[in-house]
Parts: structure tokens; sequence; C-alpha cells
């Protein structure tokens, strides 16, 4: 269990330090940070701080007893969401360091997670295209919308303009791409979410089918693009056709997923 | 190979139930322990067994009824959890999750049936989402089990009239509307079937397509069972748009089968006020659907109908119900160009059944439909089917069953016109049915154009047909049907002599045609009929206003010797003797000497230059002193003459005992009881005395020829002609003639020369036995037997 945060709100808590039981212990300052981190895995070790506060807890001195200290981080700017990919982390983490001299200092860390909740966007556009393979398979598609919240259920329909490949089966992929990096060094992971078999069996021209996909059962994400320039997770809805020869034919298309707030 | 492929099948099934079972039973036991999630997996996975594409259709019903009583299982599940308080929205999206279609769907139907019994929803919303929902599935076979279990599912969730779903948002249409969705599209997918697969398999896709049509006839069954699909909206929503589907989807099987179902499953009033829609569909048809069988369907219903009731006629009336199936099927034999003889005649046949049912009274529609059989007929020649051949016979029969009266068969002017495409043998075969009909129903024929116009229908056994070869008959069969063509003759009859004059005369213009083979049973029939009339002139005085053209017994006879001439083509000398004979003895009757003295020419002159045959002699001769004994309108001259030939034929029989029987059988020619003048007692014992002679010329020939005298029969025969004529008082017989008589058989039965018979010793016994009993009689009769010894 971690706790949970958004964008802009006051991270506030309490410190506290205890020496060993009737003991002096010396510091030479402790200071509380709140990070923002990338870290990509193909670059074990090297984090990226995106964001950084620090707060100063104490002076160097001494400490002979328990001390707590409160700390506040007032309406902190937290524009990315904690993930956790597959070459990529994102955190978030409040970190203690008791400074000493000559031997090391005390870190202790805490991980939270940030969660960004956006309302309706007002402009969503439904998908809707022709496509088609020459001679063997032409279908109108149609997605009612293009942005979609994490319980969002996607509702369209195929319109077979021409059907001349004998299909087995039509189904609906969720797919999540994943990409680090940039320039030559970029990685790219793909993931299949969701197999939703929409059809069975081979329709006639003039067949509309009709789709109705909840998307609660599936583990989302929003959509993240480009986040500092170091990673991005982007979906696509893969309308995917099985031939009787086992032969795949797809459409993939870019749908946008955001988390909802709640009004 | 084909083997093969079934006991696959069979393993599959096997494979297939098992892995139903197994599921199932996690299933249960999540129920049985409340866990929705688990219930809702392993009911997927059940209903993954359905998936498989392996299984003709009657293997896959087995699978997809186990599937059922499963699903039925779950269904109380949900009915328990939405009681529980579990959101039933909430389980409907739920069982959406399934990545799967096929078990998707299956459970969303289950649970959609829970959905529209909650009423949280519109049941029309609910039915409306699942037929469309269940789109996804393009599979034939599987498509059409899937929406046959909606449709099972759904069947009590109507919100008909009077049914609890009903509400202000839910009407009839709503629920119109859902089946005819789920019957579209399962016909859509039941049609496709054929077109999928390779196509040498197209004989047994057929056979499963067969196999599958019961699924997608039940939506029209459940649109039949809704009480709020009333007459009108049948007629403006569920007919046009069943036909609609039914004529686009261009197949021949489900064509066929549909339009029999239509016809089968909606009440006959509907089908009645909307025979204009029904029958415009039929010539959309594709030309390969047997479109005879479905509107004969469609026409023995409406008969059945209109014959249940009275009340329903005027409804028939109403519509003009038959001018719209005639029309109808002027056009579908029209629309299809090369349809067969069959098929034409079926259609025409079965009108007519309709006709007869519903309109018993207009003769002239009936006329009408076989008028038209024959102008469809026409320039087809003589139809070589049988099975057309027998249609059409039951085409003509109709008629006659329903008014059980040829009669009224006979003012249908293409009647005959339809026999005429039938080949010789059936119209045989259909004249005498007509002769059977009217046999059976006694009807009388009185005018003589309606005997025209039998004749005309009959004709085939009157003459020979075009083309007919003789050797082709059967003995039997011609003597039958011309047996039967003579009773006939006896039905026609009219009490008025002119009309019944005219009756013969045609009667006889048309046997004459008929062949020295026919004439022989045809004309014996006609000479009766027409004794029958004289007989009934005779009873009458004479007609006061007669004229010449009025009917007279004397013109009837001129007929009838003309008629009994033509036998001789034949020869038939014996019949036409026997028949000279009998219309003598009518003109007898009617005071006609002339007549009667041509009759009795004739057949003498028939005796002496046609019979030759001694046996057919013997017999005509006695037939000839028979008729001549009874004659009293001979003067003493032509009777002179008649009887002289007479003895004088019996004397030239060939065996001495033929002429001897003759002989003395002649002695009657010269006694007749009633009449005074004619008691010859002097020639009556000539005749008697020239038996004597004859007997025993014949008892020296059979001595000199074998060696023994045979018998005394005949003496004892002429003895009781003796004994009768002395009863009946003839002066000649006199006690000691009798006694002479008697003393020569006992001698001639105890000479050495006699053979032993015991049957004339029998016969001689009980001639004594009864002049003894004469004898003991007393009066006048014993006082004139007593002096005879015995």
């Amino acid at each position: 269990m971690v706790p949970l945060f958004q964008s802009q709100e006051n991270i506030i808590g309490e410190v506290l330090v205890e020496p060993t039981q009737g003991k002096k212990f010396e510091h030479n300052g402790v200071k509380i940070e709140l990070l923002g981190q990338i870290e990509l895995y193909f670059d074990r070790g090297n984090f990226y701080d995106f964001t950084s506060l620090v707060r100063e807890l104490d002076v160097p001195g001494e400490l002979y007893e328990r001390k707590t200290y409160q700390f506040e981080f007032s309406t902190v700017e937290m524009p990315h969401e904690s993930y956790n990919g597959i070459n990529v982390r994102l955190r978030y983490i409040l970190k203690v360091t008791i400074g000493r001299n000559y031997i090391s200092n005390i870190v202790e860390c805490q991980d939270f997670v940030v969660r960004n909740y956006t309302p309706s966007p007002s402009i969503n556009n439904s998908i809707k295209m022709e496509v088609g393979i020459e001679d063997c398979l032409h279908i109108e598609f149609e997605y009612g919308k293009s942005k979609y919240h994490l319980k969002d259920v996607i509702i369209g329909k195929i319109y077979f303009l021409l059907v001349r490949i004998k299909i087995k089966n039509m189904e609906l992929e969720i797919r999540r791409r994943e990409s680090t990096g940039s320039g030559p060094n970029t990685y790219v992971e793909t993931e299949t979410l969701a197999k939703f078999e929409l059809m069975d069996g081979a329709p006639v021209r003039g067949e509309s089918i009709p789709i109705r996909l909840f998307l609660s059962p599936y583990e989302l994400t929003p959509t993240y693009r480009n986040i500092n320039n170091k990673f991005s997770v982007k979906y696509y809805l893969n309308l995917v056709f099985v031939d009787e020869e086992d032969r795949r034919y797809f459409k993939q298309q870019e749908i946008t997923v955001y988390r909802l707030l709640e009004s | 190979m084909i083997s093969d492929g079934v006991e696959d099948e069979e393993k599959w099934l096997t494979a297939g139930i098992a892995g139903l079972q197994q599921n199932a039973f996690y299933m249960h036991r999540a129920l049985d322990s409340n866990n929705l999630r688990d219930a809702l997996k392993y009911s997927a996975q059940m209903l993954s067994e359905l998936r498989t594409s392996r299984l003709s259709p009657h293997k896959y019903y087995e699978l997809y009824m186990r599937s059922f009583d499963e699903l039925r299982k779950l269904e109380m599940f949900f009915k328990e959890e939405a009681r529980r308080g579990c959101s039933i929205i909430d389980l409907y999206e739920l069982v959406q999750h399934a990545g799967n279609i096929l078990p998707r769907l299956y459970l969303l139907c289950t649970v959609g049936s829970v959905y529209i019994k909650s009423k949280e929803a519109p049941a029309k919303d609910v039915l409306k989402d699942l037929v469309e929902m269940c789109r996804g599935i393009q599979h034939p076979v599987r498509g059409l089990f899937l929406r046959s279990y909606l449709s099972q599912v759904s069947r009590d969730k109507l919100p008909d009239i009077g049914s609890e779903y009903e509400g202000d948002a839910d009407t009839v249409i709503d629920a119109v509307e859902f089946v005819l969705q789920n019957f579209t599209e399962m016909n859509k997918l039941w049609v496709r079937m054929q077109h999928q697969g390779p196509a040498r398999e197209k004989e047994k896709r057929e056979k499963e397509r067969s196999e599958l049509r019961d699924l997608v006839g039940k939506n029209l069954h459940v649109l039949s069972q809704i009480e709020g699909v009333d007459l009108d909206m049948y007629k403006d929503t569920v007919l046009p748009r069943v036909l609609e589907q039914v004529v686009n989807c261009k197949d021949e099987l489900a064509q066929h089968y549909l339009m029999d179902c239509i016809i089968q499953v909606f009440p006959d009033e509907y089908h009645l006020q909307t025979l204009d829609v029904l029958l415009s569909a039929c010539p959309q048809l594709q030309p390969s659907v047997d479109i005879k069988t479905v509107l004969s369907q469609l026409m023995e219903r409406l008969s059945n109908y209109a014959a249940s009731s009275a009340e329903v006629l005027p409804e028939f009336l109403q519509v003009e119900a038959f001018s719209k199936l005639s029309n109808a099927i002027g056009k579908v034999i029209e629309a299809h160009v090369d349809m067969p003889t069959i098929g034409v005649v079926t259609l025409y046949s079965s009108l007519l059944t309709f006709t007869l049912h519903v309109h018993p009274d207009r003769l002239d529609y009936a006329d009408q439909v076989l008028g038209a059989c024959v102008k469809k007929l026409s320039g087809k020649g003589k139809i070589e089917d049988s099975k057309a051949t027998k249609q059409i016979v039951a085409l003509l029969s109709a008629p006659l069953e329903k008014y059980n009266d040829i009669v009224t068969a006979l003012k249908l002017s293409n009647y005959p016109r339809v026999m005429e495409y039938l080949d010789t043998e059936t119209n045989k075969v259909m004249a005498t049915v007509i002769i059977q009909s009217i046999m059976k129903n006694k009807t009388c024929i009185e005018t003589e154009d309606k005997v025209e116009a039998l004749f005309e229908l009959v004709k085939g056994l009157i003459k020979d047909l075009e083309g007919n070869l003789q050797d082709e008959i059967d003995e039997d069969d011609f003597k039958e049907e011309q047996n039967s063509f003579a009773r006939l003759i006896q039905m026609l009859y009219n009490e008025d002599p002119e009309e019944m004059f005219k009756i013969i005369c045609t009667v006889r213009k048309h046997i004459l045609t008929g062949g020295p083979k026919r004439l022989p049973f045809t004309i014996p029939s006609l000479i009766f009929s027409c004794l029958k009339l004289v007989r009934q002139l005779q009873g009458q005085d004479e007609n006061p206003f007669g004229n010449e053209t009025s009917t007279t017994p004397k013109k009837i006879f001129q007929l009838l010797n003309q008629t009994i001439e033509a036998l001789s083509s034949v020869p038939a000398p014996e019949l036409s003797l026997r028949l000279y004979l009998q219309c003598a003895e009518a003109a007898n009757d009617c005071d006609l000497e002339p007549v009667a003295y041509e009759f009795f020419t004739q057949a003498y002159i028939l005796y002496e230059e046609e019979i030759s045959d001694s046996k057919a002699q013997v017999t005509a001769i006695h037939l000839i002193i028979g008729t001549l004994q009874r004659m009293h309108v001979f003067g003493v001259e032509n009777r002179d003459t008649l009887t002289h030939k007479a003895t004088g034929y019996s004397a030239k029989l060939l065996k001495k005992s033929d002429q001897c029987r003759a002989v003395y059988a002649c002695s009657n020619l010269f006694w007749v009881d009633d009449q005074e003048n004619m008691k010859d007692g002097e020639r009556v014992l000539l005749c008697l005395k020239r038996a004597l002679r004859i007997a025993n010329a014949a008892q020296q020939m059979a001595n000199a020829a074998r060696g023994n005298t045979g018998s005394v029969t005949l003496f004892v025969e002429i003895l009781n002609k003796y004994l009768y004529f002395f009863e009946k008082g003839n002066p000649q017989i006199t006690v000691s003639t009798i006694q002479g008589l008697i003393e020569l058989i006992t001698t001639e039965m105890h000479s050495d020369t006699a053979t032993p018979d015991p049957a004339a010793d029998a016969f001689f016994a009980s001639t004594l036995r009864y002049i003894q009993f004469q004898k003991q009689k007393g009066g006048a009769v014993g006082e004139k037997y007593e002096p005879i010894k015995v």
C-alpha cells in the first residue's frame, strides 16, 4: 500500500528520527526531498529527476532523543503519473537524508503514487474509416470516440462492403506501445492487453457487426505522450481478421486513454 | 473415407460432451458456493464447446441441448443473484467481458432473459440489444442455434398484448419487430449455408440445411402465437416483412419451406384477407421452387376452411378469392414457362377443388378452371407422364364427387376438352369412373343433349379412338367396360316418349359407330330400352293428337329392325335371333301382326342361313317355339306358315333325341290354353306320334350302332306330354293311347337290350306315382284318370 496523490496537492507529513537508546547522535543536518524520477532500465543506475524539491528539516547538530519534523510541500507540481512499464519506470519518492561526517549519510525513501485526473474532453470525435485490400476485403469501421476513459466502453460497428476472402473470425485487440529513449536509442515494446472476439464466421456483403468492448477488465493506464522526452505510452485498437488459412489482416488505430475526473 | 468421417464426428461429439460436462461440474460447484466469478468463468468455458465447426447440425444439436439444460441452471442462479441484490445491470455488463463471442452471447441472452423479468429496463430495449448483438455470429450453424436459443428464452417475455411485459414503452409492435428481425437474420444465415464449403459436398449440405429448417420456421410460429398480431398487423407488418425476406433470399429451399410455413401457421381468415399479397409473391419466387405444392396447400387449406362452416363463405365472396387465385395461377404458369404438365394440372386441380367447396353454385367457375387448364395444355398433345395423368383424373373426378351428379358435370363445356388430353387407356378409366358415378347415384340422364354431352365424355368406350391398337386390349377389361357402358344405356331415360325416342336415336347413332366388337354389348341394351318405351306406349291410348312426327310403336319397331340388322356385321346370329323374338313378342302385344311376322321372318332367315351349329340350333328352335306359342296376333294363315316351319326345323335337327324333344315341344304350338281357336287336338297328337316315332328310331339307331337301345327317357318325356294334354282335355288323347305308351315303356325297360338307367327309372316311377296321385284325388280329375291302369 502506497499513498496516492495528484498534482497540485499539498504533501504534508512528518519525519521521525530516533537515535539508538541513550546515545548521542551527531549529524550534518536533516533534509527531505520530493523527487520525480524517470528510470530507464537499459540505462540502469541513471535516474533522471524531473522534479526535485527540498526542505531542510534541521541544521547540523546533535540528537539525544526522538525528534519529529513536520514538513510540507505545498501545491506540488506533479505533471506526470506514476508508471511502471517494461523499459521505464516513473516514480515519485520522498527521500529523507541525514548528513553525517566521515561516514555515509542515512537515507530513507518512501514511494508514493501520483494519478492525475482529466475532465471529459470537450472534443471527442469518432474514428470512422473505410479501408480495404483491393478486391479482397473492403470494410468501413467506426469507433464511437477517439478518447476513452479507463472504465469506458468502446461502442462501434464494422460494416462489410466487400468480402472475397473466407474470414474465420474477427477480433479487436487493445495494444499498448511503450517507447523509450530517443533517436537511435529508441526502444519500443508492444503488449496486447486484450483480445476480444467480435465476430465468428464469415460475413457477407452488407453485414454490420456491432462492437461493444468494456475497458474495465483490462489494466490500462492513460496515454502518456513524450514524458520529459524520455518515453511515451500509447494505446491502439487493432482490428484483426483471420481467414481460414490463418492469415491475419489488421488495421490499427490509436486511441487516447485518460483518467476521468469524476464530477 | 465416409465412415471415417462419421466415426470422427462421433469422437468429436464425445469429446465435446466430456468438455462440457467437466466445465458444467465446476460451474455447479461455483453456483453452489455462490461464486459468481467462477460461475461465469466455467460457464463460458463450457459454452466454448459450442464453438466447434466439426459437427454436423444433427450432432451439434445434441451438444446444444446439453448446453441448454445447463444454461437453465445458470439462469436460476442469475435470478437468485438478482434477488440477493446483485445489480442485474452489472451482471449484464459482467458477462460481456468474456473474450470469446459465442459463449459471451449465450451468457448475454441468459442474463438478458433475467433482465427482462426483473423489469429494470423495458423489455423492448433488452430484446433489441440481444438481437443486435447476435449479429456477431456469422457462422450459419452456430448463428442459427444461438438465435434459436434467443428465441427460446424470449418467447414468454415478449411484450405481447396482455403480457406482463406490455407497458407504455413496450408494445406488441416491439415484440413483432424483435421476432421479425431474428427471423430475417436466421433465414439469411440458413440461406448462406449452401454457399459455404466445397462444391462437391453440396448435396450433403442441402440435407443438413433441411434438418435445420425448423429452427427458422419456429420464428413464424412464434409470430403466429403473438396475441397482438391481429389481422391489421398481419396485413400491414408481419406478412409484407416476411414475404420480403422470402422473396429476397432467392433460395429455392428456403422459399418453398417458408411459403409452406406461412400457409400452415397463420389462420385461414388471415390468408383469405391477404390473398393479394401472398399470391403476388408467388411469381417472384425462384423458377425452381415447387410453387404448385405451395399453392395447392394454400387452396387446400382455404377449401377446408370454407367447408368448416357456411358462415365463412361470404368472406370468400367479399375478397373475390376465386378470381384472385385463378389469376395467380395463371401468372405463375406464365412465369414458369417450362413448368411440367403435372404442375399445371395439379394447380388447376387444387383450384377446382377450391371453387367446388367455396362456390358450389358457381358452375361457371368450375368450367372456367377447366377451360384455363385446357388452354395451358393445348399444343402439348396427349399427356404421357403417368403422374400428370393421375392428376387429370383427380381433376375430372372432383366435380363428380362434389355433385354426386353427372348432370351437373355435363354442364361443364370444357370437361370433355380436358379429357382429350388423356391417353386412350386413362380416358377409358375416366369414362368408367363417370359411369360408376352415375350408377352409384342412380342418376337419370333425361335429355338428348345431355346424352350427347355424356357420350362425348365416355366416347372412349363407345368407339375406337385414334391410335388405339386393338391387340393391346385385355379381353376381360374390354368386356367389363362394355358391360358397364351397356348398363349406362339403361340410365338414359325420360318419361316423355318423344324425348325418350330422341334419346334412343342419339344412343343408336353413337353405338352404331362402335364396330363389331362392341355391338353385341351395346345393341341388346338399346333394344331393351326401346322395348321399354314400346310397352309404355302400348299401355296408353292412341294419341288423339297423333301426327306424323309423334312417336308410335310402329316407328320404334322400324328402328328396332334396323338396329338388329346392324348386328349382322358382327356377325352374331344367335343374339340377333333372340332380339328378333323379343321384338316379335312386343309387336304381338301391340297387335301389330305384320311387324311381328316380319320379326319372325327375320328370325327364321337367321336360323336357316346363319345358325349352323347344332347345339345353337337346338337352343334357337326352343326359343322360337316358346315365343311362337305365346303369339296371339297372327291370323290362321300366318300362324300356319310359322308353325309349319317351326315343326319342319324341329324334325330336321341333327340328333334324334333333339329332334324328338323339339317335335314334342311343337305340340304346344297347337294348343294354347286361353285361346279357343287355337286348340287343334289332332295336330297335337300328330306331333306326339311323330315324336314317338323319332324316339323309336332313336332306339333302333342306338341298337344298331352300339348294341343297346339306350334309355327310355324320351318315352317317359313323351308320356308326360301325353298326360299334360290329357289333363287339358284334348279329346285326341285317350286312356288307351296312354295305357299303350305305359306298357311300351314297361316292356322297353325290361327288354334284354335295355341299358339300365336309374335316372330314367326314377323319372318313370314318379310319373306313375303322379297318375296314381291324380286318381286318388277324386272329382273330375280322378274320374278322368280312373281308367288308366298302372
